[in-house]
């Protein structure tokens, strides 16, 4: 993967600075049962941040992810999106489990893209952008569905809105899933290994949709195995092992000259394979 | 083997011939392998075929003549109504509550999935027979049905249980309560083969609870329903001839109290088949249509239905 540089980015794009989407990860503790998965994770994302999380599989990056838009709960310490809580209410010292439909409330602003799509595949193209903004935010059919075709669009895929997603190439259905989270306007978008499940020669244009939207100031955390993108495109790489933060920086940092061992050893590992890329 | 298979290719034939055979594939002439025994086998069947058919026609104890007569009798036609009504009853009611018990069983209140679990267990228990003639008897037990609050005097409406458990409300309470139980299993099946993924895709996009169920879960759950629960509409159907026990003028009873009028037992039995057959038929030819409907998105392209091949093939032939 060679180095195509941050040049797309004109300065009038910059000029807008992004006030929300600030993601504020403190001591987050998680275990599944026996497995302790987050061992005291605390991270801060400025709003506009793209943030690439790198590691071995097996160190509770996906979990993190999850644990953001409370898909997990976390068994203890906090995390708050511009201050919020998605799941609970601080009042005192007391933590109130929110109503559920508070919880989905507050969900609408922090988007999920998922490694296998999730695409809803009864409903057509149109339908699946169209269905969470006029069910979770109360929309109207119209606006829904001018507000779809406007990402469609976007996304390079005017064409399909009547397409069901088994009709689709998987790099197509993956940008239809990043059209469907950002219909709601969300503030944070999570991407949990959006490109794994692709045939490589269709990651690229997936990395192309995220690359531009990480130029209109959506704060992003982006789980990925993809180095070439995360050196390009994120301003902060995290690499996490074994539960933990163990280096964060800028991507020139930590892919030059990284601090830790195990990062060392991990980028040594998908960096320097004996094929060259 | 002949001479020109591929296998043993034969020196004699002229190479350039070979290699243009080989480019165009069309070129060589496909000759079918025998099989001598599958027309002995399709002979027999035949033969046997023929004796069935040869003597339901010939044999006059089948009295035909008796099977028309009855099968548009206007008692037989009521009655027929009077089953199809139970039926899309039971159906329905069977159903639309199935869907509940099912979404209480996976309900993460202990109270809520203890209660359908019990009812699940206890209504597939007890004997649809058994429960018809309990139902039809339970003025004995409670002679005054009332709506109000337990345990105090206050009843918003109250009328004896005779009133409203007559033949027919014993049949379609009987029919719906064990309709519900095996319906739940199908429906929870139904949701539990959904890829949990749609259920995280759809609550992290902000969908509500009771939506999700409705028009993200259930659509796609309906695939693997459709086809058991068709099951379970088809035999109950057939199921409703349970009720001749109340003396419910239903299809079977009716023909019952026919022949045992007339003696003709065999024709009145053929009447009823006959009839159960049709309903069973009209049902299968839904089911194609409504699998079909929600095949949608599951498949990538939809096979022609039987009506559209055999328009087209006239078509063809034109």
């Amino acid at each position: 993967m060679s180095s195509t540089a941050n040049d797309q980015q004109t300065p009038d794009e910059q000029t807008a600075r992004p006030v929300k989407g600030h993601v504020v990860i403190e001591n987050v503790y998680k275990s599944f049962g026996d497995v302790r998965v987050l061992e005291g994770v605390s991270l801060d994302i400025k709003p506009g941040e793209v943030a690439a999380i790198l590691g071995p599989s097996g160190s509770g990056k996906s979990t993190l992810l999850r644990t953001v838009n409370h898909l997990e709960n976390i068994d203890a310490g906090r995390i708050t999106i511009d201050g919020k809580m998605v799941g609970y209410e601080q009042r005192g010292d007391k933590l109130y489990e929110l109503h559920e439909k508070e919880i989905l409330r507050r969900r609408t602003n922090v988007g999920m893209v998922f490694q296998q799509f999730n695409l809803f595949p009864h409903l057509r193209v149109l339908g699946n952008v169209m269905e969470a903004q006029v069910s979770a935010l109360g929309r109207s059919k119209t606006e829904a569905r001018a507000k779809a075709r406007d990402l469609l669009k976007r996304v390079g895929l005017e064409d399909k809105e009547l397409a069901f997603p088994r009709q689709l190439s998987g790099g197509q259905q993956q940008r239809v899933a990043i059209a469907r989270t950002l219909a709601l306007d969300p503030a944070v978008v999570l991407f949990d290994e959006p490109t794994s499940a692709l045939d490589p020669e269709l990651v690229g244009e997936v990395l192309d949709v995220i690359r531009d939207l990480a130029s209109q100031g959506v704060t992003m955390l982006v789980v990925t195995h993809e180095m070439g993108f995360a050196r390009d495109v994120a301003d902060t790489v995290i690499f996490m092992s074994d539960g933990l933060v163990v280096e964060q920086g800028p991507p020139r940092e930590v892919f030059s000259s990284p601090k830790h061992e195990r990062t060392r050893a991990f980028l040594g590992s998908v960096l320097e394979p004996a094929y060259n890329l | 083997m002949t001479p020109s298979s591929p296998a043993a290719p034969a020196d004699t034939e002229p190479t350039g011939q070979r290699a243009e055979a080989q480019q165009r594939p069309e070129a060589l002439t496909v000759v079918p392998a025998r099989n001598p025994w599958r027309w002995v086998g399709t002979a027999l069947v035949a033969v046997v075929l023929f004796g069935i058919v040869w003597s339901l026609f010939t044999n006059p104890r089948w009295q035909w003549g008796v099977v028309a007569e009855w099968f548009t009798a206007e008692s037989v036609v009521r009655a027929l109504g009077n089953t199809l009504l139970l039926t899309a009853i039971a159906a329905v009611g069977g159903f639309v509550l199935g869907f509940f018990l099912a979404l209480m069983r996976m309900s993460s209140s202990g109270l809520l999935s203890s209660v359908a679990w019990f009812y699940i267990w206890i209504f597939r228990s007890v004997p649809l027979l058994v429960q018809l003639l309990l139902w039809y008897n339970v003025g004995y037990l409670y002679e005054v049905i009332s709506v109000g609050i337990p345990g105090t005097d206050v009843a918003f409406f109250q009328a004896p249980t005779t009133d409203i458990i007559n033949k027919f409300g014993a049949a379609v309470l009987g029919l719906t309560l064990h309709q519900a139980a095996y319906s739940a299993e199908i429906i929870r099946g139904g949701i539990l083969a959904v890829d949990q993924g749609q259920q995280e895709a759809a609550a992290s996009l902000g969908i509500p609870r009771w939506r999700r169920s409705t028009h993200i879960v259930l659509p796609q759950a309906l695939r693997s329903i459709l086809p058991p629960a068709f099951n379970e509409i088809i035999s109950l159907v057939k199921g409703t001839s349970v009720v001749y026990v109340l003396a419910y003028n239903e299809l079977f009873y009716t023909i019952q109290v026919i022949y045992a009028r007339t003696n003709e037992v065999i024709p009145m039995l053929l009447v009823a088949t006959l009839w159960y057959v049709i309903i069973t038929t009209v049902l299968n030819i839904i089911q194609y249509y409504v699998e079909r409907h929600f095949a949608r998105g599951a498949v990538r392209t939809l096979p022609p239905t039987p009506l559209q091949r055999l328009r087209s093939r006239i078509g063809g032939t034109r």
